[in-house]
């Protein structure tokens, strides 16, 4: 086993043991593991194969920074195993490799392929010949990968959540800077959200001894009332929004100051074999040991360039590890952790490095020596170790601060980028900001977050006066940073594969031949080897790609500069950037009935609708010998009232409304200034002042907008009221349909008193309702329109008295073949955004004598006096064959000239009858016309007045 | 894209709650030039900089009104209703 004895401030619960499941076979961890170290405690070194090469790869960071432990959870791919909390009874598998993660055949490329797989391969070796490249890409992207995700899914179990948090402050990071800057702000009073990766706040006071801390410092911020989010990612940073993903729920944390507390990052060294098992970074190796009570190897060897590596060495140490040597780049340097080691007699080599690892499936052997030193040069040494502790640096983590506005510079004593220029509004304090001591590291965190909270007008003369002495002293401190030895890009030319990218398995010489063929910019040099594009983000990988480009390009680092920081900083699942699915189902007041009726029920927009009741053709032929009631509750219907309701609408439509008389209904279609058809609709005059416009089902929003915002523009003594939730409607038709009504209502319905086009103000069954004689569906028809409390009982009670003269409810369906009959336009079906009234045959409507501008009237003036191309007519077919919606219209075999917007068949009629757009020279009765349909021709013969009742007689009775 | 717009009527709101109406683009007076008509229907000033907009609280009181924004920074430097008529 690999577990030492308990150590002092672990977060395992030795009593407790966690079972799961890796690749099928049980593992037992400890409650408070992550699937990293309860696979390592069981023996597990390779995590995962890489990218390209299939190299194994084992736990590296053990902080959720670098790409190796990547696996496959309950099936949800690209999850890290070194930052994931075990859970009884879940799944892990491995990523990309197949057959097994032990034995993966794809490693040949690794092997064999080394002259076949430069950057870009596939567009060279791969290109040619050029027809196979689908069959390429299919076999390259089965090799590549990470992970797969399932193309099914069962019931989503889970969901996630978007949640708005406004504060005043938002803390990205809880080490020992994020925690004080959370407290020294709500110590002011404000309203503090601290977000942190970890499942525990603390950063590197955990793990690096001062556990104690770390819980103290969390406690005061929770007893202030800072809302600590844990295992929570900051993923970008946006005009001022901060999205954290904290499980399933996406916070967008928008704060009027934010404190950057971010941390380093430390860095890797590139040598050949750096990617072996076994080749830890120096944080990561001491986590294991202190947050999991985990050995991270027997026998370890230490390469450092500064005295983080030190001091890893010498936590090992107190752990029980033998560190073999300590190799420090520095030539000098005395540090407290120097004297430690001097004091237990660690074997220390000064002004060396690691120049090679070696192992078979895991690390055996290293080589230390002076950097640059090539094959058996003087002062090597080769050791002996199953463990490789490197400490290559640290690169301050700035890229959600960059994608806020900062910008860094590159500091050539430290060997890294560091902050130049902060965006305005925000703070950075921290390892991020310089302070690199955990002492330091809570100072400045003070200074940032007191600072931040004084800007938005918290604290006294006397806090600020305070805060100011103490930032002068942390400034200075900085200057007091200890020696870091800057590390050449790479330490040996020796042989081997030596990773600078290991998500995207890029080599040092693959940057350099990136460079050798002309991309030798660092932009040009990620895009084409994809270097900082995988999994870390270039958390691992941007600096040593800038050092390696300035070497080959002889340039500084400071010329090269970094590439740009982009969202998002941390991997999310899909599923927490979509949310919830947030789709209301509208349903009219009556839907039960339509369902107790057997309805097929569809969405139509945001509505569910009765499509039809099982056989929409008897529905329709029911219409037209009996009566048919349909619920139409989805139209839009507006109140416009005022002294200039009139007005209004003579200027929003083409045609005349102000001299509508009281009680009396005419059809509106409403166009843009374009002269295009946005919508259509009756509109019924209810009184001198006031007006009822009903508008279709799926425009009913966007009419309403249309007409409060030419109201705002306007600003005309009109008042306007959206009832479309409000009231309900239905349309009850058929040649029994009046005998139907006036068995429920005191109204006169002969045709003489209630006709047609007339509206009317009457109860039906008790309820008070607003009649309105129309034909959408060209027979004898009246639409009723009431306050929606009452729909089932105005339903049932018009089933009831209709029942017995065979009046049946309709749907959709039939109602869309009944009004195709009519040659009624549906808009957004028969139109579409180039259609003018002119071209849908309406040219009746278009009142160009008006006085008022009315909106579209310069542009339909226009279309008036210029020849239209196309226009919307009928056409009726003898074949029995529908024509899809859609089909062409051809001329005479050459190119088309229009299609076909709506096609039924009519039992009615005993025929198929449609709509289509065709030429203008075609649009007369008896035409002809060819129809090219998947493959078919239809002869066509064109109609331009209605197929049923033409000339509305029917309608009018 | 991400901001706060502040709804004359309601207060600040996030920026989803809005629909947006695009630049304020004057009605031509009468009778435009087949070019008036043109510039107006279908070409926009898109400045880089501070510009006169329309925006309707969608998700809330339903108000049109002006906003001044910077498009380069999404800065909006104020909201107003239009005036009443007089």
């Amino acid at each position: 086993m690999t577990r030492l004895p308990p150590q002092d401030g672990e977060r395992v619960d030795r009593e407790r043991e966690v079972t799961f499941t890796f690749d099928g076979r049980e593992v037992t961890g400890l409650e408070g593991d992550t699937i990293g170290s309860a696979l390592f405690a069981s023996g597990r070194r390779t995590f995962s194969r890489s990218f390209k090469y299939h190299r194994r790869r084992g736990l590296m960071c053990c902080a959720g920074q670098c790409p190796n432990c990547l696996v496959q959870v309950d099936g949800a791919p690209g999850v890290r195993a070194c930052t994931e909390p075990v859970q009884e009874g879940m799944e892990v598998e491995h990523m990309n490799a197949r057959p097994s993660l032990e034995f993966d055949a794809m490693r040949a490329t690794d092997l064999f392929g080394g002259p076949f797989t430069p950057p870009g391969f596939y567009y060279k070796t791969f290109i040619r010949p050029r027809r196979l490249w689908p069959l390429y890409e299919k076999i390259l992207r089965h090799a590549a990968g990470l992970g797969k995700v399932p193309k099914e899914q069962a019931e989503r179990e889970w969901r996630t959540e978007y949640r708005r948090r406004h504060a005043d402050i938002l803390v990205v990071g809880g080490g020992a800077a994020g925690l004080s800057a959370a407290i020294a702000a709500a110590e002011l009073g404000a309203d503090v959200v601290l977000a942190d990766e970890g499942p525990e706040p603390g950063g590197r006071l955990l793990a690096e001894g001062n556990h104690a801390r770390a819980r103290e410092l969390t406690a005061r911020a929770r007893d202030l009332g800072v809302e600590l989010l844990t295992s929570a990612p900051a993923l970008g940073a946006f005009d001022g929004l901060v999205p954290v993903w904290e499980r399933d729920t996406l916070h967008q944390v928008r704060a009027q100051r934010i404190v950057y507390a971010t941390g380093a990052i430390e860095q890797p060294l590139l040598f050949p074999g750096n990617d072996l098992p076994g080749v830890m970074l120096s944080g990561g190796a001491v986590r294991l040991a202190t947050l999991y009570g985990i050995s991270p190897g027997s026998r370890a060897v230490v390469a450092t360039v500064d005295d983080r590596g030190l001091e890893a060495a010498v936590a090992l140490l107190a752990r029980g590890v033998e560190v073999a040597t300590v190799a420090d780049l520095r030539e000098h340097g005395n540090s407290d952790a120097m004297k430690q080691l001097m004091r237990q007699g660690v074997h220390v080599l000064r002004g060396a490095t690691v120049l090679q690892a070696e192992g078979r499936s895991s690390l055996q052997r290293v080589t230390l020596g002076p950097p640059g030193a090539g094959e058996g040069g003087a002062g090597e040494h080769e050791l002996t170790c199953d463990l490789l502790a490197v400490s290559g640096g640290s690169a301050p983590a700035t890229s959600l601060l960059a994608q806020s506005g900062a910008r860094t510079r590159y500091d050539e004593r430290l060997g890294h980028f560091v902050l130049s220029e902060m965006p305005e509004g925000a703070h950075a304090a921290g390892e991020v900001a310089g302070s690199g001591s955990l002492f330091e590291a809570e100072r400045s965190g003070a200074v940032a977050g007191a600072g931040a909270a004084h800007e938005l007008g918290f604290g006294d003369d006397e806090s600020r006066a305070r805060v100011e002495t103490e930032r002068k002293t942390v400034l200075n401190s900085r200057d007091g940073m200890p020696e870091v030895a800057v590390p050449p890009a790479v330490t040996s030319s020796r042989r081997g594969k030596c990773f600078a990218c290991l998500c995207e398995d890029v080599t040092a010489k693959d940057i350099h031949l990136s460079v050798e063929e002309g991309y030798d910019s660092i932009e040009l040099s990620k895009r084409y080897t994809t270097t900082t594009m995988g999994p870390c983000q270039g958390r691992m990988c941007q600096l040593p790609a800038v050092r390696l480009m300035a070497e080959e390009t002889g340039t500084s680092l400071a010329d090269v500069g970094t590439t740009t920081a982009r969202p998002p900083w941390h991997a999310v699942p899909m599923g927490a950037l979509a949310g919830r699915p947030f789709e209301p189902a509208k349903r009219s007041s009556m839907h039960a009935r339509h369902r107790e009726l057997g309805a097929n029920v569809l969405w139509a927009g945001d509505w569910r609708r009765a499509y039809d009741y099982g056989d929409p053709r008897a529905e329709a032929l029911a219409v037209h010998e009996t009566a048919g009631l349909i619920d139409v509750s989805t139209l839009g219907k507006l109140i416009v009232r005022g002294p200039d309701a009139g007005e209004l609408l003579d200027r929003l439509y083409p045609n005349r409304f102000s001299n509508l008389a009281p009680g009396r209904i005419r059809y509106g279609v409403m166009a843009s200034d374009a002269g295009r058809i946005m919508d259509d609709g009756t509109i019924c005059r209810l009184d001198d002042d006031s007006f009822y416009v009903t508008t279709t089902s799926s425009g009913a929003g966007a009419v309403y907008q249309w007409f409060s915002w030419w109201l705002a523009d306007w600003r005309l003594n009109v008042h306007l009221t959206d009832v479309t939730q409000g009231l309900s409607a239905v349309n009850l038709a058929g040649p029994r349909a009046r005998e139907i009504l006036a068995s429920l209502t005191d109204l006169d319905c002969s045709a003489e008193g209630f006709a047609y086009l007339d509206g009317k103000r009457a109860d039906v069954a008790g309820v008070p309702c607003l009649l309105l004689r129309i034909g959408f569906v060209g027979e004898v028809g009246y639409e009723l329109h009431f306050p929606s409390a009452h729909g089932e009982h105005l339903w049932d009670a018009l089933m009831e008295a209709g029942g017995p003269l065979g009046l049946r409810p309709f749907g959709l369906e039939p109602q869309r073949l009944l009004r195709l009959q009519k040659m009624h336009i549906l808009v957004g079906q028969d139109t579409d955004s180039e259609s003018t009234p002119f071209g849908a045959a309406m040219p009746w409507i278009v009142k160009l004598d008006k006085e008022q501008p009315f909106i579209g009237k310069w542009a339909l003036e226009k279309a008036a006096s210029g020849e239209l191309e196309t226009t919307l007519v009928g056409f009726r077919l003898a074949d029995g064959h529908v024509p899809t919606e859609g089909a062409v219209v051809l001329p005479d075999g050459d190119g088309p000239v229009g299609q076909v917007t709506s096609a039924r068949f009519s039992p009615q009629l005993g025929g198929v009858i449609g709509m289509a757009w065709v030429p203008v020279s075609l649009a007369k009765d008896g035409a002809s016309v060819t129809i090219s349909d998947e493959g078919r021709r239809l002869q066509a013969e064109v109609v331009t007045k209605p197929f049923y009742d033409p000339d509305g007689e029917v309608l009018r009775s | 894209m991400s901001y706060v717009l502040t709804c004359p009527n309601c207060g600040p709101r996030e920026v989803t709650d809005f629909g947006f109406g695009g630049e304020v683009n004057p009605r031509p007076r009468s009778d435009p030039s087949e070019r008036e008509l043109g510039v107006y229907n279908y070409f926009r000033r898109n400045v880089a900089g501070v510009q006169r907009e329309w925006w309707c609280h969608r998700s809330g009181c339903g108000a049109w009104f002006y906003a001044e924004r910077d498009t380069r920074t999404n800065e909006v430097l104020l909201t107003e209703l239009p005036e009443p008529a007089a």
